[in-house]
């Protein structure tokens, strides 16, 4: 929190504006369905499970637009122990 | 050539009817032909913010189905005399409306209006989709505040693919009257400012309708705003907003904050 919020309590429209974007950027985007996400999500789950234990919080899967093609985007955090080994094996 | 214009939102008490009643008188009385069409079929207000509920004999909808002509329907203003309406139905069957007949009606009203008007009903249902169906421009509605805004880029995304004109590959014309606005709020950080609904947005400013008592007053003695109180911030906001539809470059004048030291001093850190 800077000075200025300070003596500003009021200056909620920053968050709004930064919550709208977010959630726009993202309703724009969807053009496949939420289910189909989440069925996608839960499957790599599974399969990344067989070989690494990973937190699900720590999954983001995504479907991004750009012009003509659709990216799935997978982004999972490993913890630092089980790549160090993984590291470790392949040196 | 007559120009089809929708004024829509998604959310509803936004100020579409207002509006509608507003851009209509304001572009009546340049002496342009204008006919202003009721969509809110079963919530019928136009009739009501025009001063004419007194008058409605015949409506959108007889129209439509063909138990009245045209002629019949359009009720003429008494103030500004190229400014008609044509009526919502008060029935409570939505299905009454049917693109068919919306059809023939807007067919009909390009022939004789320089502007068909329609006021949309909220929502992105049936009534909604209707009133944009046959546009040839759009005024999306929104105050500055998060579920008008979301709404209104749903509307925006309805009016680029759900239209005829959307659907023939062309692009739909669509502008941004942020209504409702008040300067204060928006320059202490309270509420979203005009740049923030256009950065989220980005479609072009049509005007700022500032939060008026003077449309109140105008609703309660039933005169668009635009000729019900002459030389009021939110007439003159109302004004301008019409002629930059007929290509008028006015500037945009944006509403006065007032502002003490301490707000002038902080105020532009947090918009
Ligand atoms: N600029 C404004 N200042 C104050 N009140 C307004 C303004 N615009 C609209 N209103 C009020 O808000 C309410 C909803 O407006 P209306 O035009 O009926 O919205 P909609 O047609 O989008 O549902 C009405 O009571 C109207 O008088
Ligand atoms: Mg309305």
């Amino acid at each position: 929190m800077n000075i200025f919020n300070f003596f500003r309590r009021g200056a909620t429209a920053p968050l709004a504006r930064e919550r709208l974007q977010i959630l726009l950027t993202h309703e724009r985007q969807s053009s496949c369905s939420p289910q189909l996400i989440a069925m996608i999500h839960k499957e790599v789950l599974a399969a990344i499970a067989k070989h690494i234990a990973i937190d699900p919080d720590k999954v983001d899967i995504d479907i991004r637009h750009k012009d003509k093609v659709s990216l799935l985007e997978i982004n999972l955090e490993i913890p630092a122990s089980v790549s160090e080994a993984a590291d470790k094996k392949a040196a | 050539m007559a120009k089809v214009l929708v004024v829509t939102s998604g959310k509803g008490g936004v100020g579409k009817t207002t509006s509608t009643a507003a851009l209509g008188a304001a572009l009546a009385q340049t002496g342009q032909k204008v006919a202003v069409v009721d969509f809110d079929v079963g919530l019928r207000n136009l009739d009501l913010v025009m001063g004419a509920e007194r008058r409605v004999v015949f409506d959108l909808i007889n129209v439509a189905q063909g138990d009245a002509n045209l002629s019949q329907a359009l009720i003429r203003d008494k103030r500004v005399d190229t400014l008609y309406l044509l009526a919502a139905s008060q029935t409570r069957d939505k299905d009454a409306l049917t693109e068919e007949g919306v059809a023939r009606v807007i067919a009909e009203l390009r022939e004789r209006f320089d502007w068909v008007i329609c006021d949309s009903p909220a929502g992105i249902e049936r009534g909604a989709t209707l009133a944009m169906r046959f546009a040839d421009v759009a005024v999306v509605v929104a105050n500055p505040e998060v579920s008008s805004v979301r709404d209104s880029d749903r509307i925006i995304g309805l009016l680029d693919s759900k239209t005829l004109k959307a659907e023939s590959g062309e692009r739909m014309e669509k502008h941004l009257l942020l209504t409702r606005y008040d300067a204060g709020r928006a320059s202490r950080g309270e509420m979203l400012s005009v740049d923030d609904v256009l950065d989220i947005l980005s479609i072009p400013l049509l005007g700022i309708i500032p939060e008026s008592l003077d449309v109140l007053r105008a609703s309660n003695i039933g005169a668009p705003v635009s000729i019900g109180n002459v030389g009021s911030p939110a007439a003159n906001a109302y004004i301008d907003a019409a002629r930059r539809l007929c290509g008028v470059p006015v500037p945009m004048v944006r509403p006065l904050e007032k502002k003490g030291l301490l707000g002038r001093f902080f105020g532009r850190r947090a918009a």
